[in-house]
């Protein structure tokens, strides 16, 4: 009987020919990140304490991004953990500042086809678009694999989901991931993995397909891969990294369930506040009034992410009774935004440039929200509360959406702006 | 908390009972991650039920629907809700991630077709390795899910930390 990706992979990590859905086995871990809030500061006392040290430094990333710039001394002291923790343990995969974690695995070819990785963190199913099989658990969850390379499992079964066609011009895999979403509802994952295959998956780059996989969190999924394929391999390549295409699944398979969407049929959509499954096409919306706008996060402020603003942005301005802030996923992406102009058109549409990091989209970082303000985010998540007061309200769309907002000063559907006949 | 070894089979407490989907955002929300345990515990549910932490007491335990603790992998969660005295949550279903946090922190996750049953302030007694919960106010007997032997091991060692200083002791140091 065939098997899927995530079971071959999981298989192997157990050293089993065979795995079946349910089944609770020990994995070996090829890959562990934590960052500076999960990491360092929670599992460096318990280390000590059990008297151990790390099972394979090289294995291990570990990424400042939660706490980054340090607002306050609490702040800077997790900080200093962070970077303590990287040199005493000899962590050479150690990104102070440079970005959000789920980013960098992928921008630094961390995560690779067929690999079985955890991070310490909800988000960590980001890198599964590079084909690898990317949970995320808490901090003590870590704290075992940092020791022993281990950890259990129930191994998950996998809803497959097929994205026939093509997305049309202006329409995003935010659009696409949130659509799906709001059709199952966000327990619908719950345990389980979607594999996102079919032409308009295909044709998607590697940071649109980092979208996809990002926001199975919000699903309840344990995991979201995307089958490597070529993208995949050229995406290593431009690293210089040669890597080999991973694990498929069988064509004998078995599968949950089978999601099946027409790209074509996808419209720009909003998560309406509180609820990231409480999702509306724009066109169907009615007036939604913003007051704050924000392009930030591992979900929505990649570089790409930044060109969509742009592209909207160019040559308008941010309507004067809204704030537009840009918190860029990493400085290589800021990096990138600044050589080809992006970040020039940002600014000079009115948009305020804020920090690498995880920013205010857990409502640790900067750009909070104050009672009252309405906000439409490129983020993951708009439980109440989450990016400030629990009396701020939260709409999730695509950096298309959120730049055509921010112009306009309400929700609408930016491919009027993009001189898109819709 | 992992200190606190859960010494017996069966809890019993007093029910608090929340809804569906309740998230980490609410449960500790973000602005509290940055403090330590006794603070944080001082405000869990605060985003849904403020002063609730000065409300629930030793041994209470929480009744809620499907997709528990869905969200952020912050394991301050359920560490929050230990450390405010809940033993154990009881729900239809529960978020993977918060699932495991409880295991690994001591705080039993108990899934229950039929914990919409149970209301607010009735007494409960869960049975772990019988997957059982009684309502004593009631008598009503829900069947529930059994953990594995794998799992509920770490759970009765009080928690992952426990479990590991008892594995990393042997000789072969091998977890498992």
């Amino acid at each position: 009987m065939g098997m899927t990706i995530a079971e071959k992979v999981i298989a192997q990590a157990a050293g089993r020919d065979v795995v079946h859905p349910s089944e609770v086995l020990w994995v070996d871990v090829d890959l562990a990140m934590m960052h500076d809030s999960s990491g360092p500061r929670r599992i460096w006392p318990v280390l000590d304490k059990l008297g151990v040290g790390v099972w394979d430094a090289d294995r291990i990333v570990v990424v400042s991004d939660h706490y980054v710039p340090a607002n306050d001394l609490l702040a800077a002291n997790i900080q200093k953990t962070t970077r303590e923790f990287a040199a005493e343990f000899g962590i050479d995969k150690f990104h102070d500042a440079q970005g959000i974690s789920h980013t960098l695995m992928i921008e630094k070819g961390y995560a690779r086809p067929g690999m079985l990785y955890v991070g310490a963190d909800s988000h960590s199913c980001t890198a599964g678009a590079t084909g690898c099989l990317a949970m995320g658990m808490g901090s003590t969850d870590m704290l075992g694999i940092v020791t022993t390379g281990r950890t259990w499992l129930r191994v998950p079964s996998t809803i497959r989901v097929e994205v026939t066609g093509e997305l049309p011009f202006g329409v995003t895999a935010k659009d696409l991931i949130l659509t799906i979403i709001g059709d199952r509802g966000m327990d619908a994952g719950l345990y389980q993995v979607l594999e996102f295959v079919g032409s308009a998956v295909e044709a998607m780059t590697m940071q649109e397909r980092s979208v996809l996989t990002n926001m199975c969190a919000e699903i309840g999924a344990k995991a979201g891969v995307v089958p490597s394929d070529q993208t995949t391999i050229d995406h290593f390549a431009a690293l210089g990294i040669t890597v080999e295409a991973g694990p498929r699944s069988d064509d004998d398979a078995i599968y949950s369930d089978r999601w099946e969407y027409d790209g074509a049929a996808i419209e720009p959509v909003v998560a309406r506040p509180n609820r990231h499954d409480d999702v509306i096409p724009i066109s169907q919306l009615g007036e939604a009034k913003i007051n704050r706008a924000y392009i930030g996060s591992c979900t929505g402020a990649k570089y790409e992410d930044l060109a969509m603003a742009a592209s909207v942005l160019k040559g308008r301005t941010v309507d004067p009774g809204v704030l537009l802030q840009v918190a860029p996923a990493s400085r290589a992406a800021l990096r990138q935004a600044m050589e080809d102009g992006t970040a020039q058109t940002l600014m000079d549409a009115g948009a305020h440039i804020l920090s690498t990091g995880c920013g205010a989209c857990p409502g640790i970082g900067s750009g909070l929200l104050a009672a009252g303000e309405v906000s439409i985010s490129t983020t993951n998540r708009n439980f109440r509360g989450r990016m400030g007061d629990p009396d701020s309200s939260v709409y999730l769309g695509s950096p298309f959406s959120v730049a055509a907002a921010a112009v306009a000063g309400h929700i609408i559907d930016a491919r009027e702006l993009l001189g898109v006949s819709v | 908390m992992t200190d606190d070894v859960v010494s017996s089979d069966v809890l019993t407490g007093r029910v608090w009972k929340f809804g569906d989907n309740i998230d980490t955002d609410v449960i500790v929300p973000g602005k509290y991650l940055i403090r330590d345990l006794p603070e944080i515990a001082k405000h869990v549910m605060d985003g849904i039920r403020p002063g609730f932490a000065q409300e629930c007491g030793p041994g209470d335990i929480i009744v809620g629907g499907s997709n528990f603790g869905t969200g952020s992998s912050r394991e301050m969660a359920p560490r929050g809700l230990h450390a405010a005295g809940i033993t154990a949550i009881v729900a239809t279903s529960f978020a993977r991630i918060f699932f495991r946090n409880c295991i690994n922190v001591g705080l039993a996750p108990v899934e229950c077709a039929r914990a919409g049953e149970i209301e607010e302030g009735q007494r409960v007694s869960i049975d772990l390795a019988a997957g059982k919960v009684v309502n004593l106010d009631t008598g009503a007997e829900l069947s529930a899910v059994a953990l594995p032997d794998e799992i509920g091991e770490i759970l009765q060692m009080g928690g992952m930390e426990n479990y590991l200083a008892a594995k990393l002791a042997r000789p072969s140091g091998v977890v498992s």
